[in-house]
């Protein structure tokens, strides 16, 4: 049995905001599938009581006084934009047309 | 071969700081020699000789000022392209950030330069640091220096080229699963991934962030402690930097002894499968370590073998938390934008468009297992592996002053060979993983060829806060090896053809 079908990696494709063809759906499906029996080892260690790891070094929250700092003028936030419209990001349309 | 391009990064330093040359001339001698063999090596994305003269006069002219400057001022460095730098592109190998000019430098690229180090090029790496190869470049192929047609290693391979064919004496990496440490070892060079937290992720385009980790590469361990010492240290800008000084890495790379340490090796790495070749130099430098008075000992870590497939599921969740940014809106890649598209239709084209095939796949399988249904059983699970991986380092530690193991499994393969097959590309990161997943420190340093007459690396594994260690017997080793072939593993590298001008 595989590990997972054609249409839930169609799903993630959705997910994952990518426009994939089918041919490249195909070839992920089968890639993923192997992978994904692959790293479905890790279920075989007994783990129970055993707290998970986030990260490689215990942290606590870090703070810096709350002052005015220099930061990017607009220009230069702006510069590698896509499209600019009066010193903003312009982006396509958020909505549905009839909304 | 200009003379000046084959000395050390601290013979440069010391000859520009007395005088006998500058780094204007240092800087010259290497911008020759990269364009005489990097149109065969592949290793840098973009080099702007005018700018690297400016870089180089500048440096010269802070030195007649009368500005003291550090042991580096004017050594020539290659930058991986995954470090933010305002006058030169930035694409972390994607074509989603062609052309992209950051607005920012990251820490290290600042302390590189307020070292006085001449950046000479971005280097080629695997898309967003996701390879062990340089094969998932958007751009180009880079060719390993001691054979053309082979790897150069991953994801920093463009560093590692840039440092083994002499284009460079010192590199900049990244090492999120081995991507340091793993090109140093196909390369006969030495890499170094420092304690995470160690050195700063400011301005390091995020792969996984709570993997993430620079450091340094040279052709020796000195060098590489030279770098480190220069890039590391606490940054505010970054919430996972460690605020501790940096390890005294250079005085124990001047040391470079073993007396009274005792060295483990991982008896589970023994069994699992390097070539013939790997394992032979491996199993004469464990000898060597104990003729230099080292006491070894056989160590179990039986979780590490789960390291590297609760890596396949860390990685990729943050990787498909991280690459969102990518988004088509603010700077990179915009594709479809026809006035009809919707943001979201705009942006999955743009993302279809803009990333390559191993990205795709991560990002897809880290999706997959942060879902809901799937969480538990693969996100939930493989970081309760991460936390036995940290454990069995403990108790390793408890009872030696460092691990030792080959750094890869097997020598540099043949270009292609692993493109189509995912799997066995992982693989090649299967014995620098675990110390990623408990941020402690590692080394790789040249421990000779293998039959095949391609360099083998020798990793030593420190705790954490521990990098000076790792500096200590690394250069232990690199002392007794070169005495015994005469001079550096890379002496015995074919000369490159250098191109006429």
């Amino acid at each position: 049995m595989s590990a997972i079908t054609r249409a839930e990696v169609a799903h993630l494709a959705r997910l994952s905001r990518l426009a994939l063809g089918d041919d490249e759906l195909d070839r992920l499906a089968a890639q993923l599938d192997q992978i994904i029996s692959a790293v479905a080892r890790v279920q075989e260690v007994a783990a129970e009581d055993i707290p998970p790891t986030s990260h490689a070094l215990p942290l606590t929250n870090v703070y810096r006084p709350d002052e005015v700092r220099p930061s990017l003028a607009p220009e230069q936030a702006l510069a590698g934009a896509p499209a600019v419209e009066e010193q903003r990001f312009r982006v396509p349309r958020i909505l549905d047309e009839e909304a | 071969m200009n003379e000046l391009v084959g000395r050390t990064a601290a013979e440069l330093g010391a000859l520009i700081a007395a005088g006998e040359t500058s780094a204007a001339e240092v800087a010259d001698a290497h911008l020759d020699r990269i364009a005489a063999v990097d149109g065969a090596v592949g290793a840098f994305l973009h080099v702007d000789p005018d700018n690297v003269r400016a870089q180089a006069r500048a440096v010269d002219e802070r030195r007649a000022a009368g500005e003291e400057l550090g042991p580096l001022a004017g050594v020539p460095i290659a930058h991986k392209d995954v470090f933010t730098t305002t006058d030169m592109p930035t694409t972390a190998g994607s074509k989603i950030l062609e052309g992209w000019r950051p607005p920012y430098d990251a820490t290290i690229t600042e302390r590189l330069r307020a070292a006085g180090l001449v950046i000479i090029g971005k280097t080629n790496m695997d898309e967003f640091a996701m390879g062990s190869s340089t094969e998932n470049s958007a751009y180009q192929v880079t060719r390993n220096p001691w054979d053309l047609a082979r790897i150069p290693g991953g994801s920093s391979g463009g560093s590692s080229a840039a440092v083994a064919a002499y284009e460079a004496p010192l590199a900049t990496g990244t090492d999120t699963g081995g991507s340091i440490r793993q090109p140093a070892a196909v390369t006969g060079i030495v890499g170094m991934k420092p304690t995470y937290g160690g050195s700063s992720r400011y301005g390091v385009i995020a792969f996984a962030s709570s993997l993430d980790t620079p450091g340094p590469f040279a052709r020796n361990v000195l060098d590489a402690a030279l770098l480190h010492e220069t890039m590391s240290g606490h940054d505010p800008r970054d919430s996972t930097s460690i605020d501790r000084p940096v390890p005294p890495v250079v005085e124990a790379a001047r040391r470079a002894d073993v007396a009274g340490l005792t060295v483990g090796v991982v008896k589970e790495f023994a069994g699992s499968g390097g070539d013939d070749g790997v394992t032979a130099r491996f199993t004469e430098a464990v000898a060597l370590l104990e003729s230099l008075g080292a006491k070894v000992v056989e160590v179990s870590c039986p979780h590490f073998t789960y390291a590297l497939p609760a890596y396949y599921i860390i990685a990729p969740s943050e990787v498909s938390s991280n690459l969102a940014r990518f988004d088509a809106m603010r700077y990179g890649l915009r594709v479809g934008d026809d006035g009809t598209r919707s943001a979201e239709e705009v942006m999955a084209l743009t993302r279809a468009e803009g990333f390559g095939a191993e990205v795709k796949r991560r990002i897809m399988l880290g999706t997959y297992a942060l879902s809901s249904g799937y969480y538990d059983a693969y996100y939930g699970k493989a970081q309760q592996v991460r936390t036995l991986v940290n454990r069995d380092f403990d108790a390793a530690f408890e009872r030696v002053d460092v691990l030792v193991s080959p750094t890869t499994p097997s020598t540099a393969f043949p270009i292609g060979e692993r493109a189509d097959d995912p799997m066995a590309m992982y693989l090649a990161d299967l014995w620098t993983i675990p110390s990623d997943l408990a941020g402690n420190a590692a080394i790789s340093v040249p421990c000779g060829l293998a039959d095949d007459g391609l360099p083998v690396g020798l990793q030593i594994m420190a705790p954490v806060l521990g990098d000076d260690r790792a500096y200590r017997v690394g250069a232990a080793v690199e002392r007794a090896l070169e005495d015994r072939w005469g001079g550096p593993l890379l002496a015995k590298a074919p000369d490159l053809a250098e191109a006429a001008r």
